[in-house]
């Protein structure tokens, strides 16, 4: 647990330490805020919807923008056998890693709160879906780190490791819109898979089990999954 | 603990990558306070078999046994007994030295108090005062070798494992990080690669040689001298008008005498060395032979022969014999 902790801290510390924290994050608010608010006062209606449905996709790009580095660039540049030849187990590895760029992922989320205190004063907004927004895309985002953190341990180039991630990404937040392009008993699980379909319900305000349940189980398989590839160092 | 306690104990040590054999049934043994110069060249075995000690990587065969711990059973408590610094001291270099020193103690269990007087002594050790607050990446090859070290000392560990620690340092910081290794040797048990025999004479009480995946020989320094050591004269002859060529079996029908080579030496001159026993000197039966055949001998030197001539034969089989 204390090994766990310190690669937690010190993945955290380092995005600060280097411009890709501050990078990404300030592209990212820039890109919701541009998108978000230039159609905001073309309608007379103060909600946050557009702003949950445009969040998804910037996601897509900035998680693998914050994982692809994660376990790659250790393995290139050789700290991994350093670290891992330390007592740490490979699960502190993996769980220290992802709990970073998840926070760097709530941190930029709790950064655009201010989006919806600003808007909440041009009228009357009704915070219950904006909570459930929120969740929701804590649930989303915490997925896309797992798929990046995964494509990361996969490879040796940071690259590769972003666009593997951005492809994942964007199939299962997209594959509920290509149902009509799938045979008919396929399209239940093509339903069932999508990131979009799940997230729905929160962004209108309802907490269903089954969607945290689809999230988490995803998160977990995901993170099973890195752990077995740095794992598989040991065999080949 | 005893002076005489088995540290590494490995039986049969296989690993393949794939086809390629990278260790074959390699076996030694390191016993506590001991310096074991682990040498070979490039790509004989010796960083998969680091690899394998701290349990980064795991056999294909093999037995092997640190500080009295299986591999298999106990890879975190090896680890934790262990001290390594892989080739090239590969650290964050986004972090301070300090950072990393209090991070590695972290990761160690370490509490605040004693890691901060873990990284004091070490820092002192390894000669790290100037460049405590700097930044890993800023630091020379020399300094990132003697953090890496520091970071493998932090814990105190019984056991030091360095692979290849003085690669890509200049002449003086060379000395310096093997006065530093001969020091930390009086107190812990050491095993350091290396393909610079220099190393293993200046550091190491004992060496292990290894050839593509297979050990090849292990002793003191001394010990190897004697087994594998011969003599080797060089025969420098004027080049005669005729007979050149029986001046090889002239050599070799002198008692003691193992082998003759014919060397490029220059147009009127005929280089030969011969090899010979250790304890013998076959100088005085030459220069007889040589005077009987009315011959003109122009040079004879006898050397004793060095470890890395032994080091050359014991690994440059294919390259065959001698001529190099």
């Amino acid at each position: 647990m204390g090994a766990m902790l310190a690669i937690w801290r010190r993945e955290f510390r380092s995005y600060f330490n280097s411009p890709v924290a501050y990078f990404v994050i300030t592209v990212f608010l820039a890109l919701v805020g541009i998108m978000f608010f230039i159609p905001f006062f073309a309608q007379d209606r103060v909600s946050m919807r557009s702003f949950f449905s445009l969040v998804p996709f910037l996601f897509v790009f900035f998680a693998p923008a914050i994982t692809m580095r994660l376990i790659a660039e250790e393995r290139r540049s050789g700290t991994l056998e350093l670290l891992i030849t330390m007592p740490v187990r490979d699960v502190d590895v993996i769980l220290g890693k992802y709990a970073a760029a998840l926070s760097l992922l709530v941190v930029a989320l709790l950064l655009t709160l201010p989006y919806a205190i600003t808007i909440s004063f041009f009228g009357p907004l009704d915070w219950g879906p904006v909570w459930g927004g929120y969740l929701g895309l804590l649930f989303m985002g915490a997925a896309f780190v797992a798929i990046g953190l995964m494509t990361s341990s996969w490879t040796e180039n940071q690259i590769v490791a972003f666009m593997v991630a951005l492809f994942i990404s964007m199939m299962f937040l997209m594959v509920d819109r290509f149902i009509v392009f799938l045979p008919n008993s396929l399209a239940p699980w093509g339903e069932y898979l999508s990131f979009t379909s799940h997230f729905s319900n929160a962004a209108r305000g309802m907490i269903d089990s089954r969607d945290v349940i689809f999230f988490l189980s995803f998160v977990l398989l995901c993170l099973f999954l890195a752990f077995r590839s740095l794992e598989s160092r040991r065999w080949r | 603990m005893s002076s005489n306690e088995l540290m590494i104990e490995v039986k049969d040590l296989t690993k393949s990558y794939g086809p390629i054999r990278a260790l074959d049934g390699v076996s030694f043994e390191v016993r506590a306070g001991e310096v074991l110069g682990f040498l070979g060249p490039n790509g004989a075995g010796k960083t998969t078999t680091m690899k394998i000690l701290t349990c980064f990587i795991a056999p294909t065969e093999g037995q092997v046994l640190v500080g009295g711990m299986d591999i298999y059973k106990d890879p975190l408590e090896i680890r934790r007994n262990v001290g390594y610094l892989p080739e090239n001291a590969p650290l964050y270099p986004d972090m301070l030295v300090s950072e990393y020193l209090d991070f590695a103690g972290v990761i160690r269990g370490m509490s605040g108090a004693d890691r901060k007087v873990a990284a004091d002594r070490v820092i002192g050790q390894c000669g790290l005062d100037e460049v405590v607050y700097q930044e890993i990446r800023t630091l020379s090859k020399g300094f990132r070798q003697r953090a890496g070290l520091a970071q493998a000392m932090l814990h105190n560990p019984r056991i030091l494992i360095l692979d290849e620690p003085t690669s890509g340092l200049d002449p003086n910081q060379i000395v310096e990080i093997r006065g530093l290794i001969k020091n930390i040797g009086k107190e812990h048990t050491v095993i350091l690669s290396t393909h610079h025999l220099a190393e293993v004479q200046a550091t190491a009480g004992r060496v292990v040689i290894i050839n593509k995946g297979k050990r090849v020989a292990d002793g003191t320094p001394r010990e190897l001298e004697q087994q594998r050591g011969g003599a080797l004269y060089e025969v420098v002859l004027r080049k005669p008008a005729d007979g050149a060529d029986e001046i090889p079996a002239v050599f070799e029908q002198i008692d003691g005498v193992e082998a003759v080579e014919k060397m490029e030496g220059a147009d009127d001159e005929l280089v030969f060395v011969v090899t010979g026993h250790a304890e013998t000197d076959v100088r005085s039966d030459i220069f007889r032979a040589v005077v009987d055949k009315g011959w003109v001998l122009l040079g004879l030197v006898r050397k004793q022969v060095d470890l890395e001539e032994i080091f050359r034969s014991l690994t440059v089989v294919d390259a065959g014999k001698g001529v190099e």
